[in-house]
């Protein structure tokens, strides 16, 4: 299990209540390594600046990541993390590989406000 | 909206907590401010085993953590991803704008460390995790069987090429020099595998796609030729940079790398402004002289109140 402070994702089932029970779910899937690492961090921060948004996390090398891994918007990806933003149920944008605090607030300001 | 503090460190690292469980328990009341979370690289570090009071080596991301808290523990303020816009490191009182809020201090250290160095080539960036990255361990593993290039010849270039030797079917090392300078029995390494060949004399100039293949341009730098490779992923490592963005328009003195200049106690030309840690010109950069550098600066910043 990932070592973060966020709510972990343990299947697509708890993925699904999480997108259909919030309108806007920011999920990073990734390992404990050095380009995911930062990203929780800012989730983790992010979760008090933006209480609107649900932030979670998803363990790669589970089998149960395969709801993330084979997106259509992920399907050109070769870098940890696959970082997923959806709201209202659908995914609004997809990111592969570190992003920081910066990039990330951005992102939210794109696809959030 | 103003806030008051005795100290701002700028850069929540190694250098920068030391800094602030030392401050902090002296009653000088302070902030630190990081651009990202905090742990600096730390955070990132698998495994740490030379840092002084752990028998088994230490996660790094624990081991900042546990700065972390130790600082909060003694009262230090952090404002964390906070993005800041502008600064002024002259006269007594100090100020830092971040997130649309101010921060004053009599006294300020500068502690952003650094990070790895960018080609800044056309196509590095929006390729970046789609064929392009900077990490072996995290994604090494979407190359097995494949073929890639590795853009680098120091340590960790070649370091994190042995580790990819353990997916791919074959390595191009692209190196602007003749000889590679990572450590000799590292670089011996490479050079006897039979699946490396390097590009020797050879800069990358640019990075294109083609379909699932990456396509890279590299000017060999006697001949000026252009040469053309196609492969199925790059690797990029080609060292740090100080993360000195942010004071760019100040009055502080840089070396001709780019890191700040100070003194023993780590004292810039500035007054009540110090530098600790890897932003700061000096030979070695590890934990363990981060934490020093921040705690030599935190030191003078208590003689000083």
């Amino acid at each position: 299990m990932l070592q973060t402070n966020l709510e972990h994702l343990m299947n697509k089932e708890e993925l699904k209540t999480a997108i259909d029970s919030n309108e806007m779910v920011a999920v990073c899937c990734g390992r404990m390594g050095p380009m995911c690492i930062p990203v929780y961090e800012v989730f983790d921060i992010f979760q008090e600046k933006y209480p609107n948004i649900k932030f979670m996390d998803m363990e790669f090398d589970s089998p149960e990541s395969a709801v993330i891994r084979s997106l259509p918007e992920c399907s050109t990806f070769r870098g940890l993390p696959f970082t997923v933003y959806y709201r209202n149920g659908k995914v609004v944008k997809a990111t592969s590989s570190i992003q920081n605090a910066k990039q990330i607030k951005e992102i939210i300001e794109e696809v959030f406000s | 909206m103003i806030h008051h503090f005795d100290l701002i460190i700028i850069g929540a690292g190694p250098a920068g907590l030391a800094a602030a469980i030392y401050t902090s328990r002296a009653a000088v009341k302070t902030l630190v401010i990081d651009e990202s979370s905090a742990g600096g690289q730390v955070k990132t570090t698998h495994q740490v085993a030379n840092y002084p009071g752990f028998i088994e080596p230490v996660s790094g991301y624990q081991l900042a953590s546990n700065m972390k808290k130790q600082a909060e523990k003694y009262g230090t303020k952090f404002e964390l991803a906070a993005e800041i816009t502008d600064l002024n490191l002259v006269g007594d009182e100090k100020w830092v704008k971040a997130d649309g809020e101010t921060y004053t201090a009599k006294h300020i250290i500068i502690a952003t460390g650094s990070s790895p160095r960018l080609l800044n080539v056309p196509g590095e960036k929006e390729f970046k995790g789609a064929g392009i990255s900077y990490c072996a361990t995290c994604d090494g593993e979407f190359y097995t069987g494949k073929d890639i290039v590795v853009v680098g010849g120091g340590n960790s270039a070649m370091e994190e090429s042995l580790s990819l030797l353990q997916f791919v079917n074959s390595i191009t090392v692209i190196h602007q020099f003749d000889t590679l300078q990572a450590e000799k029995i590292t670089a011996d390494k490479m050079i006897q595998s039979p699946k490396v060949n390097i590009l020797w004399s050879h800069e990358p100039r640019g990075f294109e796609k083609n379909g699932e293949k990456m396509i890279v341009t590299a000017e060999n730098l006697k001949t000026k030729e252009m040469v053309t490779i196609e492969r199925d992923g790059v690797f990029i490592f080609v060292g740090m940079l100080p993360n000195v963005g942010v004071l760019k328009n100040t009055t502080l003195e840089f070396s001709k790398y780019g890191y700040i200049v100070t003194n023993e106690n780590m004292e810039t030309n500035i007054e009540g402004v110090y530098a600790a840690g890897d932003v700061r010109d000096k030979k070695y950069r590890q934990i363990a002289t981060a934490v020093g550098d921040g705690t030599v600066a935190s030191l003078e910043v208590i003689r000083k109140m």
